[in-house]
């Protein structure tokens, strides 16, 4: 089973939790006034915020999801790494210093330096809102995925376990005790996820090729050129199997999509009465099948595997853990057996390479071959809806190459619009994370502009660190045989349970961790935005220094209590989709803003707020109205989406900056300043 | 409201902040960004090239990129070490680059 419970997980995760709200509450005693809960008092030592910065950006997102994309599917995870890590040179070299110099809590502030203008603080203060509410929501639904196969609770428990433990952060203490937490997190991933890859790199990598049973060659005849098995009697009396029949009570309850589908064929179970699924695969040789794993879920809610119920009792199935290597390179090539089986080729032998140098780890793999993991949906008349997993032998050298993921596979295709939308997600990727607010407050926790400097370069060094492992660590959960075919985000924390249970039970409550930082910077900023920007500055609310914090603390529970709410219902979402979300409304609505501000001195406060409400509002609905949402989110053919392509920044980026330079213009005085 | 930067005593600290050095290196980055992005785009095949040691080009661009971004932080930070008093040497520096930028 992938997902036992372990004693062991279970302690060191209450042990992590118990240890971080045991922070929080010793901290919150020093943090009393609107300067120590926004800001920390500004008393926060560089070195510690550049690693609190990583604790920061390296969310549920960039662990779990890069990690678990590299494992399905090889190198396309690791543009994210690229683009999210190219964002922070913007973030140093154009952002950090003047952000510490304008503001004082929140990006409101130092868009808003030189105009008081209470229009900025509206808009900056609901953009904020947006931007965290957006990135809230993967964080909640990652931290579900974590808590059900880590404690066996269901997702909800997980997500409201987050929202109740983050509200207590960041009311106890606000920033002081959010930045010890992300330092503490911060540290703990990169030195564990070092620990991780250093052990990858000793086992090397090691053939599995009975995992996953594979029947053939076959008479070519028996299928036709894409793999529609025309004689299903007649292929299973070849293959000395016999063809499933559901029986007795199950006979009226087997779904009537498999006799739709002509490339998967079912054989009954030699060892319990559900069935072995085959994909056909048509080689030069001959046909083959290949076996394959099947999970049904009926209207009812009951979820079979290969046709017996899912759990691990007698009569019972669960799915099997994937994730193999089937061939290295010839000079790891074990002698030939006794019985004459090829090496080479052949079943119940594995060659294994022993330890791997950093470099060697790639060449190897990519002169090997992987199995990786495709899904078919079978429908069903009844409701009932089958997912059908199937293997995809696939060359080393596919899969550290770009464009495997259908996020990426357009770069392949030729077509203009899928170039575009690529390039547009790697600009917003680029232009966003020097907009995340939850980054942007994180300048007001030092000294001054020269700390606000030095941190952001400690920030690169520990982030950038970390995204060269979690090519080394996506890669190998990719081949340790552990993996979860349903749910890539899960690969990480797999794969050190692959190597040891109390690193499993490490890995996973730092994962958890990290949910819990990067949702407690996002509160803050929400809280920051309500009480500070639009209660304070927008609605003229006089706070004493301890109402502020008071509304503050409220805010923080409201946002928390609807970001519990979201991860709930959205619970089926794409982590990693999410993000990409934020990340295209931070980069469309305030950075155009602020580099302006910062670079051209004609802008006008309402070129501002025109800006941050045209790059808000028009990438907002380019995503809502896109073919992917269309697809994935409304279950509306993706094809009526009047959007080219999904990702909106390569045109509300540049559509917010030419709003902000054409409002200034007509709102300007006449006379440019002379200089 | 209004509508134009106030002349407020302060308003030193709201110009433009990036050194030369600082844009010269965005600038610099940027590029290698860009071209990394354009090949992926518009010569995907190129990324499979190997280029040494058994590595091929989507490896050694992309690890390239992390570490060239590590790499500048730490020659920014060396060039700016003695900057510790940001608010005058920032506003002196932002006003030398203003010509560029502005």
């Amino acid at each position: 089973m992938i997902y036992d419970p372990s004693m062991t997980a279970v302690v060191v995760f209450f042990l992590f939790v118990g240890f971080t709200v045991g922070l929080s509450f010793y901290l919150g005693s020093k943090a009393k006034s609107s300067a120590g809960y926004f800001a920390a008092h500004g008393q926060i030592p560089w070195f510690i915020n550049g690693v609190a910065f990583a604790g920061d950006y390296l969310s549920a997102a960039s662990f779990l999801g890069i990690c678990g994309m590299i494992a399905a599917y090889g190198y396309d995870g690791f543009l994210y790494s690229i683009g999210y890590l190219a964002g922070w040179i913007v973030a140093l070299f154009v952002i950090a210093e003047p952000m510490k110099r304008l503001g004082k809590f929140t990006f409101a502030d130092a868009l808003d330096a030189k105009f008081n203008s209470r229009g900025i603080k509206a808009a900056a203060g609901i953009s904020t809102l947006i931007v965290s509410v957006f990135y809230l929501i993967p964080q909640m639904v990652g931290a579900g995925v974590l808590i059900q196969p880590l404690l066996g609770f269901p997702h909800w428990v997980g997500v409201v376990l987050v929202g109740c433990v983050v509200i207590t952060i960041v009311v106890t203490a606000g920033m002081v005790s959010t930045t010890w937490v992300q330092f503490l997190k911060g540290s703990l991933l990169v030195v564990f996820s070092t620990v991780l890859v250093v052990l990858v790199l000793q086992q090397g990598f090691r053939t599995d090729r009975d995992a996953f049973e594979t029947i053939g060659p076959l008479s070519v005849g028996l299928a036709d050129g894409e793999g529609n098995l025309s004689d299903a009697s007649a292929v299973a009396e070849e293959a000395g199997r016999s063809l499933f029949e559901a029986t007795g009570d199950d006979a009226g309850k087997d779904g009537d999509g498999w006799k739709e589908v002509g490339n998967y064929i079912r054989f009954a179970s030699a060892e319990d009465t559900g069935f072995d699924v085959y994909k056909a695969d048509v080689r030069e040789d001959g046909l083959y099948l290949m076996e394959a794993q099947a999970k049904t879920v009926t209207g009812d809610g009951v979820t079979l595997i290969g046709g017996l119920p899912k759990g691990s009792g007698e009569n019972e199935r669960t799915l099997q853990p994937v994730g193999q290597l089937t061939r290295l390179p010839e000079e790891f090539a074990v002698a030939d057996t006794d019985d004459g089986t090829s090496a080479g080729n052949g079943e119940g032998v594995s060659e294994q390479t022993g330890a791997l140098g950093p470099i060697e780890f790639f060449d190897v793999l990519r002169r090997s071959e992987v199995t990786l993991w495709g899904s078919d949906r079978i429908a069903h008349s009844d409701g009932t809806v089958s997912m059908v997993y199937y293997q995809k032998p696939t060359d080393g050298s596919r899969v550290l190459r770009p464009g495997e993921h259908p996020t990426f596979a357009g770069i392949r295709s030729g077509r203009w619009t899928d170039r575009v939308n690529f390039l547009s997600l790697m600009l917003a990727l680029f232009c966003g994370t020097a907009s995340l607010p939850h980054i942007l407050i994180r300048y007001y926790t030092v000294k001054d502009a020269a700390a606000a400097r030095k941190s952001t370069i400690v920030g690169i060094a520990s982030i950038g660190f970390f995204y060269v492992l979690t090519l080394y660590l996506g890669l190998g959960a990719m081949v340790s045989g552990t993996l979860d075919v349903t749910n890539s985000n899960m690969a990480a924390p797999l794969l050190a349970r692959g190597i040891s249970d109390l690193l499993f039970a490490i890995i996973s409550a730092i994962a958890f961790t990290t949910v819990l930082g990067t949702v407690s910077g996002l509160i803050l900023a929400s809280s920051g935005a309500v009480a500070h920007d639009l209660l304070g500055g927008v609605m003229g609310v006089n706070f004493s220094e301890g109402n502020q914090v008071r509304v503050a603390k409220i805010a923080a529970v409201i946002v928390g209590a609807i970001s519990i709410l979201l991860g709930i219902l959205f619970q089926n979402l794409n982590v990693s989709y999410l993000v990409g979300w934020a990340f295209s409304i931070a980069a469309s609505a305030n950075l155009p803003a602020l580099v302006m501000l910062l670079f051209w001195k004609r802008t006008t406060a309402a070129g501002i707020i025109a800006s941050v409400v045209v790059g808000m509002f028009s990438s907002l609905g380019w995503i809502l109205l896109s073919a992917e949402t269309f697809g994935k989110v409304y279950g509306i053919d993706p094809a009526t989406s009047p959007i080219p392509f999904s990702q909106p920044g390569i045109v509300t980026i540049p559509l917010a900056l030419l709003t902000l330079v054409v409002v200034s213009l007509m709102t300007g005085k006449s006379e440019p300043a002379s200089n | 409201m209004s509508d134009h930067p106030t002349d407020s005593p302060s308003g030193s600290g709201g110009l433009p902040a990036a050194s030369r050095l600082g844009l010269s290196l965005f600038t610099v980055y940027t590029l290698v960004y860009l071209g990394f992005v354009l090949l992926n785009a518009f010569a995907a095949d190129t990324m499979e090239i190997v280029v040494v040691a058994g590595l091929n080009l989507a490896i050694v661009y992309g690890f390239g990129l992390i570490i060239v971004a590590i790499v500048m932080a730490f020659i920014y930070g060396f060039a700016l070490r003695g900057d510790v008093n940001d608010a005058s040497a920032s506003s002196e520096r932002t006003n030398d680059a203003e010509g560029d930028v502005a």
